[in-house]
Parts: C-alpha cells; structure tokens; sequence
C-alpha cells in the first residue's frame, strides 16, 4: 500500500506527533510529589498498622479538631518507601514530615542538613517518653526526630508442649541451649526456627551473642568508624559461637530457603516443628491471627539467655525501638509549624497511646503499666517492662549502620551462617566497609 | 512493497524525489522517537554521568573520575555476578531453546488435541512474574511446600538456600515462564511455511525427523534469531522472580548482575557504582544484540521463499 499525503497533511502529522512528544515531556517533568496546600504539613506513612491503627485515625481526629494546622497524609508500602523517600529528600521534595527508623539513615539526612533540629521545640514532649528510645532521635546532642510508634525488640520465643514433651527447660543460659540441641533433636523436632532466606532474622542472632559476649562497647566502637573494630574477640567469639550452634544442627533444615515474609519461620513454632524462635515482637501479630489458640496457651516468651562470662548485662535487649518522625528543613515555615504542633501534642496523645495498646502494641511511653496489662496482657507487660528495665537499647545493626555496612552485613553474615567463611574471615571483610 | 519500490526507482531522474513522497512521513517517528529519548537516551547518559561520581541519593553527586570504574572491575563479588549472569543466559538458552522449539513444531500441528494442550502450555504466561515467585517461594518450601504435602523425601532439598542448586532453580522457574512465549513464536514460525515443501520432500521420500532438519529448521533461521534475541536480552537483565524469590536479599548463588546493581544502588546507596554495573550491562545487550542480528544476516531479512 502506498500512501500519499499532501504536504499540509503531512504539517498537520507533524504538529501532532510533536505535540504528543511535548504533552509526554510535560507529564514526565510535573510528577513530583508533596502538592498540598502550602500551610499544611504532608505526611508520608505505612500501610497496614501504622495507616490502619495508629496514624489514620489519629490524624483524622487531628484534622477536625485543628482547622489551621493541616497534616495531610500518604500512605506507601514499607519497601516502596524505603527506596522513595531517600530520592525524595535527596532532590528537595520531601514532605514536611518524614518517617524513618532513625540510624544510619537519619545520620545521613542530618549530615546533609535535610532535617530541621528540634531540640527547644521538643524540650517539653521529652519527659513521656522511655530514654533509651528517645535518644535514638538524638545526634550530638540535638534532636532530629522524636518516637512515633511501638517499640519492638527482638524477643525469645519458645513453644511450650515441645519443649516440656522433649523434657528441656527454657535455656537461661548460652551453655544450656547447647545442651537442648541433641534433646530436641532426639525428639524429632528442630530445636530453633530461623528465617535464613531473609537475612535480617540471622542478624537477630549476631546481635544478641555480640551483646552478650562482649557488651554494646564492641558495636559501639564499629559505629564511631574505629579501624578494625569488626575483629574485636567478643565479635569473633559470639561468631564462633553461631557456627557453633550451625554444625550442632540448632537450626531447621533448610533454614536459608525459609523467608520471614511468608512467615514460614512463625509456622515452623506453632505448627510444633520447631521448638524455639528469635524474631521481633512484631510477630505477636501474626502468631494471634494465623494460630490464635496457641498465642494464647502454647506460646511463650522471654528475653536472649545470658552467656556465662560474658560482659554484657543479661538486660540488655536488641530490635527497633521505635518509628520516628523528623521535620524536613526544606519545608516552609508555615509547615513546619504545623508538623511541630501536630508532633508534640498529637503524637501519642491519648487516644493515640490508647488505640496503639488495644492492637497490642507497647507505646515507648512512661508510667502506662496498668494501661497495658489491661489490654495487652501479658506479652505487652513483658515487652514494655524489658524495654523499661533495659540497660542498653540497641538498634537492630542494619538499621544503626550506613546503607553500604548493612548491606555488607546481611551477606557476610549470610556466608557465616552457611559456613562459607569464618569467623576471622567475616571479620576482615567487614573491617574493608568501615568508612564506606 | 520490495516490488513497488524497485519499479519506483527504475523512473531515471527524480526518482529520489518520488521515492520520498511515497510512505509515511519521517516526522511519524516522532512520538517513537520522543519516547525513546526521554526514557531510554537521557536515563543512560544521566546514568554514565552518575557511574564517574559518589552518590547516595540525599546529597549532591561528588565528582571521582574513575574510581568506581576502577573498583567495580576488580571487585571479585561484581566479576561473580557477570560470571553467574552468562551462565544464565546460556544456560537459560541451552534449555529454553529446544523445549520451546520442539513444543512450537508440535503445537502448530491443526490437530484438536494439540490446540487445547497448547492452550494450557500457554498458561503459566499469564501470571505475572511477583506471582509466579510466590508460588514457587511456597512450593520449594523445606517444611510445608510440596516435599511436605506429597511426602515425597527427594524434595526436601535446601532448593533456595543450597548455593549450587539455586541458579539451576532459578533457571527452572525462568524456562517455566518463558517457554510458552517462544513457543509461541515457533508455533507461529511453522504455521508459515508452505505445505508444498512438505509435500514435495514426502514425494521425494523424507521422514518427519528428515522433514524437521531439512526444512522446518532451516525455514524457522529468522524466528530462531528473533527468540534467542529475546531470550538472551531478557535473561541479562532478568529480575523479578530472583528478587520476590530471595526476598530482596540475594545470596552469593543469585545475585546476577541486574540484581546487584540494584542491591548496590537501593540497598547499599550507592549510586555511583550501580551505574557502572548499568553502563556495563546496557554495553553488554547491545553487543550481543549486534552481534546476532550480524551473524544471523537477520537485518538483510532475505525472504526463504524465493521461487515459490
């Protein structure tokens, strides 16, 4: 077929075509995000929980009763906005108020000059909160962010009817653990769950052992960036001590093709295969809605054992403390007021503390114990009186560390899982990162 | 069109003129072009200007000049990756190539049974590659996937955690999905070729399988060259499934080069040294874009039934 096109014709394609290529760069060039009106404060938060229970409704309640401090929210889901929020501050268009897990990450948005300090603002808010979570919000002594959501430290797991049917007790101890491996084993049942698959569930391991070893001073050291900090002996040690549990068969098999977003490693427990767990106390949530009767009856919890000799206190725990809210320094300051308002006096208000513990969740809050024995039970008391009691707080390390570390260490410690490499190698090649 | 254009150029003087007038306008490339300029020219030369600085997406880009060249081509743990990533590929075409082709010739067949089985081959197409990871991630589950509920012990395998047998898993699940597509093409590729060379090879006195080598395969060259085209650009920069199927969090066994760079630039932040990896792998799937439509002779697209 040939076609014949007079040349006006033709013009008239042209402008046609170009005008679709023109209509195509004006959407590409016009799809930043944060467009509300300019004195309200926007939000950018989770979906699930955080949306359903804890900011949604609050923020409505906010909005009605505070006509001329807007705070308009977004709802992303948890990995979408890892990735987006970084790009966001980054080019200048984040939302007045932005979510974090403090760490490394607020370290290099204060770096940056990307979040405003709130030191005076917040100077009153302070008191309510549990210390050792509030100062995660600290850097050099001023603060950036302030606590927003529940805190959820790693806890210690164990199915009750396994392990009494298998005759051990709930190890108390490091030594003890390794004396229950060949019990349970006997038993049939493998003695730990764990998610190998996604990484972060063996850092929970590596976390509590280096802790109890050699106390929060051999993290402490890797986080002020002193050379060779990875091969302090505690580290090597309580790496020592998880190839250890590895060959003596501590946990399931096949754990590194067992997820924690399938929560195959929850399953594992209820379902009796496995006899004991350490994950965060997130998963309560999961435990009462995939095997309600068990949460109830079957299940129980307590802190990581001690190991004896070690220089860290038995109190000490690991996990998230908290979500935090930080105010961008690129919003106007009729924004700023807004957001600061809404963070002092409509986060963790009361109905906010009052919803987050009917779900179940422990608010960071001071002098709630009755609050929460009444409607969390018992596995809220004890999360909120471990968090309470705690001597030292520490921030899950891939949180705490800068993004290349954490990803760095998700991989080594996948291969010292998996015996690819030891203790002094995991050591060296962790030194290389420090810096980075 | 070949035959119009040639009695065109046969009018002498002004034939370039006519020639011009005839087909579409140039300016219909427009929108196309426009397209691939704002989506795939200026991301690559924003991503060769990234690949020479330090950047972690919060503050502005450092300028560092080669260095993470220098780093990213001698890292071992990068080189690993472009290792695993052309054992996939070869590895992905070694079996996608035969299955899809045998099951092409098969199902162009006008057979009824072969319509409907064709049909259900066609299906794991459907599913988008989030859900077909899912479903494997369940399947290939140590405890409760299909070992567990068939009681079949062979299946309890460490299929995602075992270093060595997670890339042949990987490969398995990618062939799983892909094999229907290229079947597809096949299918399409044999529908096309005339009766009459059949019928005159059988006059002549060949088999079904003298049939298949000496005309079938011949006549599918272009298809042949159009799949593995598809196939090798597809398995360089695979993706989806290996990232649902490990979480995020690849081990040393999946983390193909696409998945490292983004591991590199979303996880780790750094920008600078994913783009490097971006640059190489785009040099990468032209190279071999190139080079196969070179040797296949597949841009002259000679027609193979001259004479018929």
């Amino acid at each position: 077929m040939t076609l014949r096109t007079s040349p006006r014709r033709r013009t008239r394609m042209a402008a046609v075509a170009l005008g679709v290529s023109a209509l195509m760069l004006g959407a590409t060039a016009c799809s930043s995000g944060g467009g509300a009106p300019s004195g309200s404060a926007t939000l950018w938060g989770l979906t699930g929980t955080d949306e359903d229970t804890v900011l949604g409704p609050s923020l409505k309640e906010w909005n009605a009763a505070n006509a001329d401090g807007q705070v308009a929210p977004t709802y992303f889901q948890n990995d979408a906005y890892k990735t987006k929020i970084r790009t966001a501050v980054g080019a200048g268009s984040a939302p007045t108020i932005i979510y974090s897990w403090a760490g490394g990450t607020l370290n290099s948005y204060v770096d940056a000059g990307k979040v405003a300090d709130i030191t005076s603002e917040t100077a009153d808010a302070k008191g309510k909160f549990l210390e050792s979570v509030w100062n995660q919000g600290v850097i050099d002594d001023k603060v950036y962010a302030v606590p927003m959501n529940a805190t959820t430290p790693i806890m210690f797991y164990y199915n009750k009817d396994v392990l009494k049917s298998a005759g051990v007790e709930v190890p108390t101890t490091f030594d003890e653990i390794v004396d229950a491996i060949p019990k349970l084993k006997a038993a049939g049942v493998a003695p730990f769950s764990l998610a190998g698959a996604s990484k972060w569930p063996s850092l929970m391991w590596e976390e509590y052992l280096v802790d109890r070893v050699a106390g929060p001073e051999a993290f402490n050291k890797i986080m002020a960036g002193e050379a060779d900090a990875w091969s302090d002996p505690g580290i090597i040690e309580a790496n020592e001590k998880i190839q250890e549990l590895v060959k003596a068969g501590a946990f399931v098999d096949g754990y590194a093709s067992v997820t924690a977003d399938s929560n195959a490693d929850v399953a594992l427990l209820y379902t009796g295969k496995a006899a004991m767990m350490l994950q965060g106390a997130w998963v309560m949530t999961t435990f009462k809605q995939q095997a309600a009767e068990f949460a109830e009856k079957g299940l129980g919890y307590t802190t990581f054992p001690a190991v004896t000799g070690g220089k860290g206190d038995p109190s000490n725990i690991v996990g998230n403390p908290s979500g935090y809210f930080s105010i961008s320094a690129a919003a106007t300051k009729e924004q700023k007021a807004s957001a600061l308002k809404y963070l002092t006096d409509g986060v963790f208000d009361k109905g906010y503390i009052d919803r987050m513990v009917k779900a179940g969740q422990v608010p960071p809050i001071t002098d709630i114990d009755a609050e929460i024995a009444d409607a969390g039970g018992d596995f809220g008391t004890t999360v909120y009186d471990l968090t309470k009691n705690a001597k030292n707080f520490q921030m899950s390390w891939d949180q705490a560390l800068p993004p290349a570390q954490a990803t760095a260490l998700l991989t080594n410690l996948d291969q010292l899982f998996n015996l690819q490499i030891t203790p002094e190698e995991f050591s060296d090649n962790m030194n290389k990162t420090i810096g980075q | 069109m070949t035959a119009t254009r040639q009695l065109h150029g046969a009018g002498g003087a002004g034939a370039a003129a006519m020639r011009r007038r005839t087909g579409p306008s140039g300016w219909m490339v427009a929108p196309a072009l426009g397209f691939f300029l704002v989506f795939a020219i200026i991301p690559l030369i924003v991503a060769l200007y990234l690949s020479f600085t330090r950047w972690d997406a919060i503050t502005d880009p450092a300028w560092v000049g080669l260095d993470n060249w220098a780093s990213v081509l001698v890292d071992p743990v990068a080189i690993d990756a472009l290792v695993l990533t052309l054992k996939v590929i070869v590895i992905s075409w070694v079996v996608q190539t035969p299955i899809s082709l045998l099951l092409g010739t098969w199902t162009a067949g006008k057979q009824r049974n072969r319509a409907v089985l064709g049909a259900i081959f066609f299906l794991p197409l459907l599913l988008s590659s989030a859900a077909t990871a899912i479903a494997f991630k369940a399947i290939l589950d140590p405890n409760f996937g299909l070992s567990a509920s068939l009681g079949i012990p062979f299946l309890k395998q460490d299929w995602l955690g075992n270093q060595q047998l997670v890339l042949f898993v990987v490969i398995f699940i990618i062939a799983w999905q892909f094999v229907p597509f290229h079947t597809l093409l096949f299918q399409g590729g044999v529908r096309q070729i005339p009766a009459s060379l059949y019928e005159a090879a059988e006059i002549d006195g060949a088999g079904t399988i003298k049939q298949f080598f000496h005309i079938t395969l011949p006549q599918l060259r272009y298809t042949l060259v159009t799949s593995s085209t598809l196939m090798i650009i597809g398995s360089l920069t695979y993706f989806d499934v290996i990232f649902v199927l490990t979480g995020g969090v690849p081990s040393a066994g999946t983390r193909i080069l696409p998945i490292l760079m983004y591991v590199t630039g979303f996880s780790a932040s750094q920008f600078g040294q994913a783009s490097v990896m971006a640059i190489i792998l785009a040099v990468i799937g032209l190279a071999i874009a190139l080079l196969l439509t070179k040797l296949s002779g597949f841009a002259k697209m000679d027609s193979q039934q001259e004479g018929l």
